[in-house]
């Protein structure tokens, strides 16, 4: 952290640096540099986001899980200093939510759900605007464009207009535009919605490369596939955080039984006898087959032989497989559901 | 006020409008579409009424009459009728504004010595050229008689008669009373007016409506910056429309210019920040860019039009409307256009209307950047 310290102080931009360097000895005093506690946000009668607690630490890649019109833009956008909270407390980068949106705003960068960099600009003069925006000018802006747009892979199209690019492409000039000006934490909201597999990927080894950086990453996400790149992980439901750990750890305490991977036919016939028995918490089509939870202190497999052997129904093949943060997820869903 | 960030944004609206060819085709052909029109097809000189004529005498006598309608400028005869019929249905088609009918006895009772009738016909749809065309009949009418009784008293033996009074009118400042004369100073407000509000009405509403907002405000740009970086560009299209309008009333329709330039271009300069404020307040408060496009109609566009002076005289409103006309600022700019155009008046007379100016902008700027959030809505 000293090191960058220096490492900024030295270059030039007087001005740009010092407000750098605030941010950055503001940061140094915090153990945490995203802490919240009992944030409520009301619109009107409804409850968007409703008590929710959780710290977040220097360089973690956070992620934020939910289904949508769970809270997490709501959320991501009270800690951008975009919306004000109803109640409650919360620091960014060591800055308050309520008292300081203003400052939160140099040490942080953003990508919102929807695309919003100008489309009628191309590449450089996007990357080149939100520099000018964060202060940058000179030189330093230039090695750090020049720096950027090697970063995202986007040399080659720098003069395209924005329009013209594929998603995968314009969601990386976004998150370009985002870390231009070196922020300590970034806050992504559902930055791959609607990008192809490969893009998500290579968009998915950027973050790490910015992880390893020490920039922290706060993302919100409703792909199962991608919450396993984050450090830790925030269910989110109906505005509340209901679990929060590692994903291992949320596999862990959540299903530490495991999921019982079942085959057989007629597979809709068996899920219909499945949902009706006490011993099974959850039954779901999974591909070709079916994914079984048994409640606590169940022989699953015992019952299930017994159940299939009883409406003749041909048991193909049977076996333990790990939860997918998809089974866990739905679990939790289901338990709160429940109460 | 940090100026890179002012400058980034400013920079970044030059491209919009650079790569919108609809904004830029509004910016140059709308000055040039307006002044035209005000130029050339709408005048309020009413010159060559076609009339027609219902001779019933048909003598020596009426006809030296009607020619000195058919010889006058202001007149042309265009139908020689046999019934007032015919007369009703010319006027009805609008065929002809005025149809004059001359007694059968028209000649005969001017040699009798007593006043004969004559009877002219006006279509009044439109009172002011009605009113118009009949003070042009009256002239006439009178210039005819002054002469036949001028000849009968010399006929009396009267050799030097003198009329007391004798007119001799100048106009000053539009000397030929042209209408161009008096359009095109105070089109130059309505070209202003246009481009001003209805431009930047767009600028922030439009980054609502595109999203682009949400990241803007995520931003550490400050309301200040945004606002001045965001009113820039559309300073110079303001400045721009300005010269066009100024070359284009000179060069093309020869307007006198008869005040300093200098003056004309610094006065306003303060005008075009008061429509950029305007439109900017507007582009605020509106959801979306079709509302602002409308409000820009109707707050910026019609006062302009109807209120400031240009087309309709202040001086002959009821005075309840008089008193609003000192709330619309395009009214002190439509006097200092025309007292700079026309009159040639140093700042001396209008630093009155400046000073009301600078006011307005000021405020409407301070309105603009109180009443903007840098918040989700």
């Amino acid at each position: 952290m000293l090191v960058t310290a220096f490492r900024i102080y030295r270059v030039s931009s007087i001005k740009y640096q010092a407000s750098r360097l605030h941010i950055l000895l503001r940061q140094m005093m915090t153990a945490f540099v995203v802490e919240v506690k009992d944030l409520v946000k009301k619109f009107d009668s409804f409850v968007a986001v409703d008590h929710i607690h959780f710290q977040v630490e220097r360089g973690e890649i956070f992620g934020f899980l939910g289904p949508n019109g769970a809270g997490k833009s709501t959320t991501i956008r009270m800690l951008c200093g975009l919306l004000l909270p109803t109640s409650g407390k919360g620091k960014v980068a060591g800055f308050d939510i309520m008292m300081e949106p203003e400052k939160i705003k140099q040490a942080i960068g953003y990508m919102s759900q929807r695309f919003s960099l100008y489309d009628d600009l191309t590449v450089i003069e996007n990357l080149h605007f939100f520099g000018g925006i964060y202060g940058l000018s000179g030189s330093l802006q230039k090695e750090k464009e020049k720096e950027v747009l090697e970063m995202i892979g986007l040399q080659e199209l720098q003069d395209r207009i924005t329009r013209t690019l594929d998603v995968g492409s314009k969601q990386r000039l976004a998150l370009g535009c985002a870390i231009l000006h070196e922020p300590s934490i970034l806050f992504l909201d559902e930055p791959t919605s609607g990008v192809d597999p490969i893009s998500r990927r290579s968009f998915w080894s950027l973050i790490q490369q910015m992880g390893e950086k020490g920039v922290t990453t706060f993302v919100t996400t409703h792909y199962m596939d991608e919450a396993e790149y984050c450090g830790r992980l925030a269910l989110i439901y109906q505005g509340r955080v209901i679990a929060l750990g590692t994903p291992s750890e949320l596999k862990q305490e959540t299903l530490s039984q495991g999921v019982l991977e079942v085959d057989c036919d007629p597979l809709m016939h068996a899920l219909d006898l499945l949902q009706k028995e006490r011993w099974v918490s959850e039954s779901a089509v999974f591909g070709d087959g079916l994914h079984v939870i048994g409640k606590e202190g169940v022989d699953l497999e015992w019952e299930v032989k017994a159940l299939f052997q009883k409406h003749e129904i041909l048991l193909k093949r049977m076996g333990w497989i790990r939860a997918s943060l998809e089974d866990v997820f739905v679990s939790l869903i289901e338990k709160e559901g429940k109460q | 006020m940090n100026l890179s960030r002012t400058w980034a944004i400013a920079k970044k609206e030059f491209f919009h409008i650079y790569r919108d060819p609809r904004s830029l085709g509004l910016v140059i052909l709308m000055p040039a579409l307006l002044m035209l029109l005000f130029g050339y097809a709408v005048t309020l000189d009413v010159k060559k009424v076609s009339m027609a004529v219902l001779d019933r005498d048909r003598s020596q006598g009426s006809l030296n009459f009607i020619q000195r309608f058919s010889a006058s400028p202001y007149f042309n005869l265009r139908y020689s009728v046999q019934s007032e019929k015919e007369i009703k249905r010319l006027i009805d088609q609008g065929e002809v504004k005025m149809g004059l009918v001359l007694p059968w006895d028209f000649s005969k009772t001017i040699k009798a010595e007593k006043i004969v009738p004559i009877q002219v016909l006006i279509d009044g749809a439109d009172a002011n050229t009605a009113n118009i065309i009949l003070g042009y009949a009256q002239a006439i009418a009178r210039q005819y008689t002054q002469e036949k009784t001028i000849l009968k008293v010399s006929r009396m033996g009267v050799t030097n008669l003198n009329l007391p009074v004798d007119v001799r009118p100048r106009v000053w400042f539009n000397e030929d009373l042209e209408s161009k004369n008096y359009f095109v100073p105070g089109l130059v407000a309505v070209i202003i007016s246009i481009i001003g509000v209805l431009l930047t009405g767009q600028v922030i509403v439009r980054e609502w409506e595109k999203g682009t907002m949400e990241l803007l405000i995520s931003t550490p740009v400050r309301k200040g910056e945004l606002m001045i970086g965001k009113l820039f560009p559309y300073f110079f299209l303001g400045l721009l429309d300005l010269s066009l309008a100024v070359l284009m009333g000179k060069w093309v329709f020869q307007v006198p210019l008869r005040g300093s330039i200098a003056l004309l271009f610094a006065l306003s300069c303060i005008y075009i920040f008061v429509a950029l404020a305007l439109g900017l307040t507007i582009s605020i408060f509106a959801r979306t860019q079709l509302l602002a496009n409308q409000m820009a109609m109707v707050i910026g566009f019609l006062p302009t039009f109807l209120l400031s002076g240009f087309t309709f005289v202040i001086a002959n409103m009821p005075i309840w409307l008089q008193i609003i006309t000192y709330g619309v600022a395009p009214r002190y700019y439509v006097t200092i256009l025309k007292d700079v155009f026309l009159k040639g008046v140093g700042f001396s007379f209008l630093w009155r209307e400046t000073l009301v100016l600078i006011v307005i902008a000021a405020a409407g700027l301070a309105v603009a950047v109180k009443s903007f959030k840098k918040e989700l809505r």
